[in-house]
């Protein structure tokens, strides 16, 4: 499967879309990236006059790539029977490092704890362009399909 | 090991997923892991995957969807020990 194609099932859409490409994918992990868009609607309110990246926006973008990309991988022959997965965000624990601004690039970098009946748990880190570490975390989720 | 025995093992397991105190506090082969004690459904995975590890059996997903109260994980326990 290629970065494009995963990115084409993802159930997601501007501006609620946090995946730009995914450059190593594995059954052990996923890594990708994506750009902060300048304009992003969020940093309008985050904050008043501002703007920084909120935690809840670098989370999704780890849980995007790093779970969910990750998941259509591994349930990949599932997926291609055109059966759409349902997924659901269960549990996320991170720990924030340093501030990231409109328009950087962040790199989000997953390893594969376990997938086991239907659940994939990740550990997840999220690097700047510099390559220092951003966030980092464990996020689970749940991966269901129409039978 | 004795069915009482078994019982408080499989309290210390639950007991970080558990959302219900009351309900775990009286814990019974005839209590629901789901309805009483409020786990969901993404936390019943961590509790198989402990049960695996503390009885070093392993599960599938037969057995997975058949552990929905206290009495079924211990029958499927015991069932997995005695083969």
């Amino acid at each position: 499967m290629t970065s494009q194609q995963i990115i084409d099932l993802l159930p997601y859409q501007k501006p609620f879309l946090f995946v730009e490409e995914l450059t190593t994918i594995s059954e052990k992990g996923i890594e990708g990236n994506y750009t902060l868009e300048e304009e992003a609607y969020f940093y309008k309110g985050h904050f008043k006059n501002n703007p920084i990246t909120p935690g809840v926006i670098l989370t999704e973008i780890m849980a995007q790539i790093g779970v969910v990309c990750l998941g259509v991988f591994l349930m990949q022959e599932v997926v291609l029977l055109n059966k759409s997965p349902q997924i659901a965000l269960t549990s996320s624990t991170i720990d924030f490092f340093l501030p990231v601004l409109p328009g950087e690039k962040v790199k989000v970098v997953s390893e594969k704890i376990y997938f086991r009946f239907q659940k994939l748990k990740c550990k997840v880190q999220l690097f700047n362009k510099a390559g220092e570490l951003v966030c980092r975390g464990t996020i689970s989720g749940m991966f269901a399909h129409e039978k | 090991m004795t069915q009482q025995e078994l019982i408080g093992q499989l309290k210390i397991i639950v007991k970080p997923y558990i959302q219900d105190e009351e309900a775990f506090k009286i814990m019974t082969p005839e209590t629901d892991f789901i309805n009483d004690l409020k786990i969901n459904s993404a936390n019943l995975v961590d509790v198989i995957l402990d049960i695996e590890d503390e009885f070093d059996i392993e599960m599938d997903t037969q057995s997975m969807e058949k552990m929905l109260d206290v009495k079924s994980a211990m029958d499927i326990i015991n069932a997995k020990l005695n083969v």
